[in-house]
């Protein structure tokens, strides 16, 4: 049997919710993150991302299933005595305490001696570049300086994983880019699992070796950042990363994984699909914008007719809003490498939209 | 340079100014008045000799005519030792009592402490005469103690808790015990719970927890209830008056006593005036050596 950082198996989470109610903060989930990944849990508001990385660090015991660390089942091992470190999203620096003394709080309460913690306090503070900070209140650093020694805290304890609960939040955009490389450097150096939550699609996709989508207590989708994007399994995903467009229909029949659909308006659709489907089933063919062409090209599986209902001109691309021949509206997504950047068609014109089979993806609710 | 009144320096003159009037009228010019019948004497029929002489200050550090006599000193030495007795009584009682209502579940918390401000609806005299009916000899304590001893079949001699300066102690805290609960609760429950979390996140179990984040935490909420109960107790005169017979005398009482008995206002003016000098540097003090304690609060 492999052993991973940390394993999920089959773990749910109740609270009693406000009124006596029941709330299903995390259902049935099963995770594997293995040694020295950079793992994200990614999902909209509320979806359990939070409460299934709590009852990693311990601060949540799961209603069921198990939490292991490097193969041990935790139980009930409170925080204290559980091998990984938290960074916060509000940071949760002590304020009545120095940078130095806040980095040092863990070796302080392993009980390391006083000269080796300044060194090794000393070394933190370098790797998190804020070097000589040492004397320093919280309240005297700026936000991304904060988040910095919050690192610094959690991981000059050496530990087996590195928990982060949307550690960049409450940053301004340009500091939150600055500070997913410094992640991305730091992590690589200390060679330490991370597990990263976070809610924002483009911050997974770009610093993650996996990512889990979760949604509503579940994980939906785990892979890397190309699968997740290029192979939604389920209609979420799909939706929740980048943008799609979702074409409804019916499976008309499946030749492994070619499958024909008819979309609405009597349209048929050349797609893949991953998973075995009835004739018949009600499905949704996801097409990003993409990979959806204006320009004719020789081979094209699929070819609609439509009139363009809106013209985007975004910069580097633009976007036509086109609508289909079914009634259905799509967006097409067209590179501007004409050097005049001219429009390929206008508000108002009949054109035809092409794609590929293999982009396209059935997916089921 | 001389002064130019701006539009807006006339309207923050007066929109201050209802203030400046209350304080000047009800607080600076009073002031100044016992400064000044403080260095005045009494008249045989009990009026004020106004004058310029040390006399009154003299008197209560102990000099007098016919040699040393530390009975003032006494008295504001006994005050002091009363007014740390108190303070730190009411630290040891009030935090728990804080912490409990700070970690108590949202709907509890307002509850508790309306029940800790309940008391205070009561007359403050009223308050201390029930400790009076508790600790007397046939009181409420001494009939408990003889019913559960004649029940165990001992023998039982009423004790003698009242009046004493024990019980003048004991009316202090219960009077102002709420003063202290409600400054440290409200450290307490300023405290972010992610620095529990952190703190265990990063090895420290519920006792250490305690002592490195909880209490350093709480110490601005203990030093403001330090402060909202010793200067006071040392100016009190009714718990003493009430539970200490006529016999434990403060500052608070000497004062009283100048005023409405023996009709010295000057003496009493003196004596005011020292108590308010002690306690200022007695906060003084404490509060250099520990701050207000905000900024370690307002990260
Ligand atoms: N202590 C709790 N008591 C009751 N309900 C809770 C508790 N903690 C979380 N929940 C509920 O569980 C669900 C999942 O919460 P969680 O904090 O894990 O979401 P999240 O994915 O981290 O969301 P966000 O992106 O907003 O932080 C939510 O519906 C939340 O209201
Ligand atoms: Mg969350």
């Amino acid at each position: 049997m492999p052993e991973y950082a940390v394993e999920l198996r089959d773990v749910s989470k109740r609270f009693p919710g406000p009124s006596g109610e029941i709330v299903n903060a995390v259902k049935n989930v099963s995770l594997q993150i293995r040694d020295g990944e950079f793992f994200s849990l990614l999902g909209p508001s509320g979806c359990g991302k939070t409460t299934s990385l709590r009852m990693i660090a311990g601060f949540e015991l799961p209603t069921e299933g198990e939490v292991y660390i490097h193969g041990r089942p935790m139980g009930q091992t409170p925080p204290y005595r559980r091998p990984v470190n938290t960074v916060f999203q509000n940071y949760a620096l002590f304020p009545h305490m120095t940078i130095g003394e806040n980095v040092a709080f863990g070796l302080e309460m392993k009980g390391v001696p006083k000269a080796e913690r300044e060194k090794r306090v000393k070394e933190a503070l370098e790797m998190v570049r804020l070097p000589g900070f040492e004397k320093r209140r919280p309240r005297q650093m700026s936000g991304g300086q904060q988040q910095r020694v919050a690192l610094a805290r959690a991981l000059i304890n050496h530990p087996e994983v590195l928990l982060l609960d949307e550690p960049l939040g409450a940053l301004d955009l340009k500091l939150r880019k600055e500070m997913q490389l410094e992640l991305k450097r730091l992590q690589r150096e200390v060679g330490i699992t991370f597990i990263y939550v976070t809610h924002d699609q483009e911050e997974a996709l770009t610093m993650s070796d996996r990512i889990a989508v979760m949604s509503g207590g579940r994980v939906l989708q785990v892979g890397p950042a190309h699968e997740i994007y290029e192979k939604p399994n389920c209609k979420f995903v799909a939706d929740f990363i980048g943008e799609t467009n979702l074409l409804e229909g019916k499976v008309i029949h499946q030749h492994g994984r070619q499958v024909e659909v008819l979309l609405a308006g009597g349209l048929t659709a050349h797609a893949e699909s991953d998973q075995s489907l009835v004739s018949g089933q009600q499905v949704f063919v996801a097409i990003r914008p993409e990979k959806m062409a204006l320009r004719p090209y020789d081979g094209a599986h699929n070819v609609y007719v439509g009139r363009v209902e809106e013209v985007v001109y975004i910069g580097t691309d633009t976007h036509y809003t086109v609508r289909l021949a079914g009634g259905q509206r799509v967006r097409v997504r067209e590179q501007n490498d004409d050097p005049f950047s001219r429009p390929l068609a206008n508000s108002g014109d009949e054109v035809r939209v092409y794609f590929d089979q293999t982009p396209a993806r059935v997916l089921t609710e | 340079m001389f002064l130019r009144l701006s539009r807006d320096n006339i309207r923050g003159l007066l929109l201050i100014a209802p203030v400046m009037t209350l304080i000047i009228g009800l607080l600076i010019i009073p002031l100044i008045l016992v400064v000044i019948t403080s260095f005045g004497s009494r008249s045989p029929d009990g009026n004020v000799i106004y004058g310029f002489s040390f006399d009154n200050y003299r008197r209560l550090l102990g000099i007098t005519p016919t040699g040393f006599d530390p009975l003032y000193l006494e008295i504001l030495l006994r005050s002091l030792w009363l007014a740390l007795q108190t303070t730190v009584a009411v630290i040891v009682i009030g935090f728990p009592l804080a912490y409990f209502i700070a970690r108590a579940s949202p709907r509890y918390r307002n509850l508790f402490l309306f029940l800790v401000l309940v008391p205070l609806w009561t007359n403050f005299v009223i308050r201390i005469y029930a400790w009076l009916m508790i600790l007397r000899n046939q009181g409420v304590l001494n009939s408990l103690l003889g019913w559960g001893a004649s029940l165990l079949g001992l023998p039982f001699q009423p004790l003698d808790l009242y009046p004493s300066d024990g019980a003048v102690l004991v009316g202090m805290i219960y009077e102002f015990l709420p003063f202290m609960i409600l400054p440290i609760y409200t450290s307490l429950e300023k405290i972010d719970d992610s620095l529990f979390e952190a703190a265990a996140d990063l090895g420290a179990d519920a006792l250490r927890t305690f002592l490195r984040v909880t209490l350093p935490l709480a110490v601005p909420g203990m030093v403001a209830g330090t402060i909202l109960v010793f200067v006071p107790v040392m100016g009190t005169f009714i718990v003493a008056d009430i539970l200490g017979g006529r016999q434990v005398i403060l500052v608070g009482n000497l004062v009283q006593r100048q005023f409405l008995d023996a009709r010295d206002a000057a003496f009493g003016s003196a004596a005011a005036l020292i108590l308010m000098a002690l306690t200022l540097v007695v906060t003084i003090f404490y509060t250099r050596r520990f701050g207000f304690g905000e900024e370690i609060v307002s990260a």
